[in-house]
């Protein structure tokens, strides 16, 4: 059991390792990746702040939107990784993979990890951009190691999902629809650019389910009030949901090779 | 449970078979007729095999991709699995490799059973895809590197070691730092077969190793599998629909159809079989399946082989 486990750790690491690597050899994604974030920011951000037409108590709506958007940017990085094993089902490499001994949960929690790193560039992208557009963040160690934590975990659940997702449509077309519909109302049924306070009742409940509220509520705490209260939940709702999500994706994808 | 068992495939007693090369005269074979003459001559040939397969089957549904087929192969064959499109080449091999479950029947390799041993037969067996595996955004260093530690080989020293002895026993050195996307097609099989040789497997699989190679290209990769067979005993199970290929480079040869096996025997005694002079492996092939050569291959696979042979061109 602890052999398993730390044999499960182990090749997590090496297999994100290989992700970054090939980042590295290429980076024109994580550039590509910064133009959103800063669109919303700059451009969405700034029209809805001279209107002043959402109630954000003691904070700018730059303020307001800030950790929302790195959220946004974070998940639909994740979202999309059941794209890659898609695409790797067509090259073969999954199923090389899988006739390696590597335990099926590494494969999961290395594509996990790596959805984790490219979050957090997304996450120094909007600090940066916060910093030149003159948003005050609470930058401390403490809120950089909790933002590192739920940029991880909430990455982690939104790849584990995709994952999941992947193995049920199995072709790259049917998935790029699917992630299409699921991503916006994820989006937009969660308190990432306006407050929960403001919804309808019927929307209230979906945006309290929605594990990206709570990834925003996590981060919306630590890079605006510095202070760690409410955050622990967050975390553990957020470890929870993704180590559910990443053991029912290691059962279901390697049936993908059929 | 045996009825429309196909009495006229034969197992070969090992016995009359101390030495066999690729060119070398072939011994003569025995054939068996009957269920138990059939049942003895496979536990005889059970001594040395390091596959043994017993009336396999899978079933997707209502289709039957595997019929029921039952088969050894030696240690340090190089044992053809020769068939259409369709036949139920890449479905046997999924099943040896533990990737798919089989519907009925039981296969051991090396000892292991792929179903209740699977952690193990993983340990022991190398696999080359049809598709191209080899991750073209890394090195060539780095994708044999990973593979080096997902299959465990410590320390640090040995697995940088085994990488340069792989690298250059494909004669591949210059190449180590280079992005495999640069590579030309016999280059990445060879780096495929690196990849699945670094753990130094008893058996390495492969799924039409040369699909999509030109004749060059074709040579240098079957030079190289002779090359591990002949230093490290390692046997090699490959798939293909080429018959000159199968002839050329096999020990053994299994003609694969429908789902069944139809014969098995060295190219020689399958060829002599059909009875006429300067028959070749497709005549053979017709005259035990009773078939034209048909492709029955789905939409998928045609779209994933030519991207393939699009990719390796």
């Amino acid at each position: 059991m602890f052999y398993y486990l730390s044999q499960t750790v182990k090749k997590s690491y090496i297999l994100a390792e290989m992700e970054v690597r090939k980042l590295l050899h290429d980076p024109t994604e994580l550039i590509s990746r910064a133009i959103q974030p800063i669109l919303w920011l700059g451009i969405f951000g700034e029209a809805l702040s001279k209107v002043r037409a959402i109630p954000t108590p003691g904070l700018t709506y730059l303020q307001f939107i800030a950790p929302g958007i790195l959220t946004q940017s974070v998940v639909f990085v994740a979202i999309f990784y059941g794209l890659y094993i898609i695409m790797d089902r067509d090259t073969g490499i999954l199923q090389k993979m899988l006739v390696t001994p590597t335990p099926r949960v590494a494969l999961v929690w290395g594509r996990m990890l790596s959805a984790g790193v490219r979050g957090l560039s997304q996450a120094l992208i909007v600090f940066i951009f916060s910093l030149i557009l003159g948003i005050h963040l609470n930058v401390t160690v403490i809120s950089i190691v909790g933002v590192f934590l739920i940029v991880m975990l909430g990455a982690s659940f939104f790849t584990g999902l995709s994952m999941i997702i992947a193995s049920i449509v199995k072709t790259r077309e049917r998935f790029m629809g699917i992630g299409q519909v699921i991503t916006l109302p994820l989006f937009f049924a969660s308190n990432a650019i306006y407050p929960i306070s403001i919804m309808p009742a019927w929307l209230r409940v979906v945006a309290t389910v929605n594990p990206l509220s709570y990834m925003v509520d996590g981060l919306r705490t630590l890079m605006l009030t510095g202070s760690f209260s409410g955050v622990g939940i967050d975390l553990v709702i957020l470890a929870v949901v993704a180590l559910v999500v990443s053991i029912i994706s290691a059962w279901m994808y390697p049936k993908v090779v059929i | 449970m045996r009825s429309g068992f196909p009495f006229y495939i034969c197992f070969l007693p090992l016995s009359l078979f101390e030495h066999t090369s690729r060119c070398g005269a072939r011994k003569i074979i025995c054939f068996c007729y009957n269920k138990n003459m059939l049942e003895e001559s496979l536990e005889e040939s059970k001594e040395n095999s390091l596959i043994e397969v017993s009336n396999l089957t899978k079933k997707f549904k209502d289709f039957t991709a595997v019929n029921n087929i039952s088969f050894n192969v030696k240690q340090g064959e190089i044992f053809g699995f020769l068939g259409p499109n369709g036949a139920g080449k890449s479905t046997t091999i999924k099943m040896l490799i533990t990737l798919l479950v089989p519907t009925s029947g039981k296969a051991d390799v090396d000892g292991h059973d792929i179903v209740h041993d699977s952690s193990k037969v993983r340990k022991t067996i190398g696999y080359v895809s049809q598709m191209i595996s080899v991750d073209g955004t890394l090195t060539a260093y780095e994708n044999l590197m990973l593979m080096a530690r997902l299959y465990d080989i410590t320390p640090k020293a040995e697995r940088v070691k085994r990488i340069h002895e792989t690298l250059s026993f494909l004669n591949l050195e210059d190449h180590a730092n280079s992005l495999v996307r640069t590579f030309s097609g016999g280059m990445i099989r060879k780096m495929e077969v690196g990849q699945a040789m670094l753990h130094r497997p008893k058996v390495l699989f492969l799924d039409e190793p040369t699909t999509g190679l030109d004749p060059v290209a074709q040579q240098s990769v079957w030079e190289h599998l002779f090359k591990l067979r002949d230093t490290m005993g390692t046997t090699i199970f490959f798939s293909t629909h080429n018959m000159e290929e199968a002839d050329k480079v096999s020990d053994r040869v299994a003609i694969i159809n429908e789902g069944k096996i139809a014969i098995i025997g060295t190219p020689e005694e399958i060829k002599a079989k059909t009875g006429k002079p300067n028959s070749n492996l497709e005549d053979a092939f017709i005259f035990f399946t009773g078939n034209k050569l048909q492709d029955k291959s789905n939409f998928r696979e045609i779209r994933r082989n030519r991207r393939t042979e699009q990719r390796l061109g």
